[in-house]
């Protein structure tokens, strides 16, 4: 039985979720992994290198209306893929393309919807999902044949062993309808590494004292390659760009590393961050709650080991 | 203009989270219920609206009693009705179900919901929703403008937002800063009493999925105090010791 997986892409390149959603759907299941990428602005090479993850075909949707992802339209296509497949199992990575989507998938096709799968289920009708904002989790057991897996981040470790996809186009008939809701246009930071996606991350709370000193963060974010995040209260006073602040009311992330600098670590903040394999922690009161969920920490004043720490990664990396 | 805010009864955020009955029950001793945080978000934008254009504002939770009071907060806060589904929200597109079947029965202009509920943090209710109603449905909205019957909204996207016209009526799950919180004052309280809280029972409606049991993450490890004047070690230990770098 093969698996239907949607990928996404940005700026001509696949997401690496999509790789991961891949990978998931490669681990679920014996059957052939056939991925679905939606708009012109992809290349088939870039498509076909999707079979490293596993995938052995890949259904291209080549329609330059769909460039933008309109959630209905994106919804109809990707179902009327699913099932020329004939598959019964689907797999998306959690986005704000890949929710909305994978919610209008479920009720088209009858489908159980399991979402925030932390990891590759070894039985498919128990399923481990995160829950209370990455607090604890939950054995889920499904109990329908046909199964969307909404997959988090990390659930699946990128495979690189496949070879290449055979890529093939598809299409299907777009009705007006379907692009109710027009997107009128887009502000976006362009270049930047995205927060939800990455694998490391330096973020900076009020112990900055103001968006003057962010350079201090930018810095060693760009030494080490890591995006920027931020406290709500940082946001808040837009100091940065709300799609910054990280945490429970804001984006959850999972990276590798997450260094916090001057954030107390409130439990709201925390509850962004617990999904994270290692944290550092700077921080120049002792007594800052972020210690307890740390890894690593220093006490100090972030104004002066920032700079220092800037120069060690720029030191010890190259 | 007539608005339907599905809210959640959730743990307050700084809620510790633990389980009894051999990890199959979520423990509520200790908990203080509230609003969930971003269905509070949208139940203050529904309520600005109403305030600028007339109107009506319905709130909607599907659960069991224990959820009238923060039913009657969200009516204090300034919402002028509510309905309670007497049912046990325990799968998304069940509760998606039961939601669906009030909005048929209902008249709503604009149909508001919070980006996510902090318990399951689906995110999911939404779309199924919009699906079954054949309605738009976008998350996360953090700007909400209303002109007649078109709609000017801000989504948050990866990396930025997107901007997007409407026609009324749609489906918005709500995050910051569409609206700032509102506290009930006095005269709001004393009047939610009085406001009519409806209880229906819940439509037929399919659950896909059951929770047989909860874990709690394992508990982090000590963390490893490095001296600021000597940063060079922490670099060292990320790449040696913990292989991140
Ligand atoms: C419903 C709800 C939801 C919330 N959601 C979120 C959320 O999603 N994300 C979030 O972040 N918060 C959230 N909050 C807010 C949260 O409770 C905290 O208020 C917030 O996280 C504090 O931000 P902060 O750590 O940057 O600031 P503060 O608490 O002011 O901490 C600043 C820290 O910097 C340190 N510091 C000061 N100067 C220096 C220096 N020179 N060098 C080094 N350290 C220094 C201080 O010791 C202190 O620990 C939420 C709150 C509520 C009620
Ligand atoms: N039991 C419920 N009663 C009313 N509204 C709900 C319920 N569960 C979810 N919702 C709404 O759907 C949104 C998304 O929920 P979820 O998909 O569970 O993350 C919430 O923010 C609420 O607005």
């Amino acid at each position: 039985m093969s698996v239907v997986v949607f990928i996404e892409h940005e700026e001509g390149k696949v997401k690496k979720s999509g790789l991961e959603a891949v990978s998931f759907a490669k681990g679920l299941s014996k059957g052939d992994v056939v991925a679905v990428a939606i708009g012109a602005n992809v290349s088939s090479d870039e498509l076909a290198a999707v079979g490293k993850a596993g995938a052995s075909k890949v259904l291209h949707v080549n329609d330059e209306k769909l460039n933008k992802g309109v959630i209905q339209a994106y919804s109809h296509v990707l179902a009327e893929a699913i099932k020329s497949v004939g598959a019964k199992h689907i797999v998306l990575a959690k986005s704000s393309l890949g929710d909305p989507v994978a919610a209008r998938l479920a009720v088209k096709l009858d489908a159980a919807l399991i979402a925030n799968v932390s990891e590759v289920p070894a039985d498919e009708n128990d399923v481990k999902t995160s829950i209370f904002t990455g607090k604890a989790f939950a054995n889920t057991k499904v109990t329908k044949e046909n199964k969307i897996f909404a997959i988090k981040k990390n659930a699946a470790t990128v495979l690189e062993d496949g070879s290449e996809a055979a890529v093939e186009e598809f299409s299907t008939e777009l009705s007006d309808d379907l692009f109710v809701g027009k997107i009128t246009g887009e502000d976006k930071a362009k270049g930047e590494i995205l927060l939800p996606e990455a694998d490391l991350v330096v973020s900076g709370g009020r112990g900055l004292k103001g968006p003057e000193n962010w350079n201090l963060i930018e810095d060693l974010a760009r030494a080490l390659n890591a995006a920027t995040g931020c406290s709500k209260p940082v946001s808040d006073m837009d100091w940065r760009p709300h799609h910054e602040h990280v945490g429970q009311t804001g984006v959850k992330v999972a990276p590798t590393l997450y260094i916090a600098v001057g954030i107390s670590g409130a439990i709201q903040h925390l509850a962004g961050v617990n999904s994270s394999k290692v944290i550092v922690v700077i921080n120049q009161d002792e007594e800052a709650p972020f210690f307890k969920a740390a890894d690593y920490g220093i006490v100090g004043d972030a104004f002066e080991i920032l700079p220092k720490l800037t120069e060690a990664v720029k030191a010890q990396l190259n | 203009m007539n608005i339907l805010v599905c809210i959640t009864h959730v743990p307050d955020t700084t809620s510790r989270i633990s389980f009894t009955d051999n990890n199959t029950k979520f423990d509520t001793s200790g908990v203080q219920f509230i609003i969930g945080p971003y269905d509070d978000y949208a139940l203050a934008r529904a309520v600005e609206l109403k305030e600028a254009n007339g109107g009506e504002v319905t709130v909607l939770n599907v659960g069991p009693a224990d959820t009238e009071p923060t039913i009657r907060k969200a009516l204090a806060i300034g919402a002028d009705k509510a309905i309670r589904v007497n049912a046990e929200p325990v799968d998304s597109f069940y509760v998606a179900q039961q939601i669906a079947a009030v909005i048929k029965n209902g008249n709503y202009d604009l149909i508001l919901m919070g980006r996510e509920s902090i318990d399951f943090n689906g995110g999911m209710v939404h779309g199924m929703v919009g699906e079954l109603l054949n309605l738009p449905a976008f998350s996360p909205v953090m700007k909400l403008e209303i002109e007649g019957d078109t709609a000017k909204m801000s989504r948050e996207i990866e990396g930025g937002k997107e901007f997007i016209e409407a026609k009324l009526p749609f489906i918005a799950g709500c995050q910051e800063p569409i609206a700032e919180w509102k506290i009930p004052n006095m005269r709001g309280i004393m009047s939610a009493r009085k406001k009519p809280l409806e209880v229906i029972e819940p439509t037929d409606s399919v659950k896909n999925t059951e929770v047989s049991s909860y874990e709690l993450p394992p508990a982090k490890g000590d963390v490893k105090m490095i001296s600021k004047d000597n940063v060079e070690e922490l670099v060292k230990l990320l790449k040696e010791e913990a292989k991140v770098l």
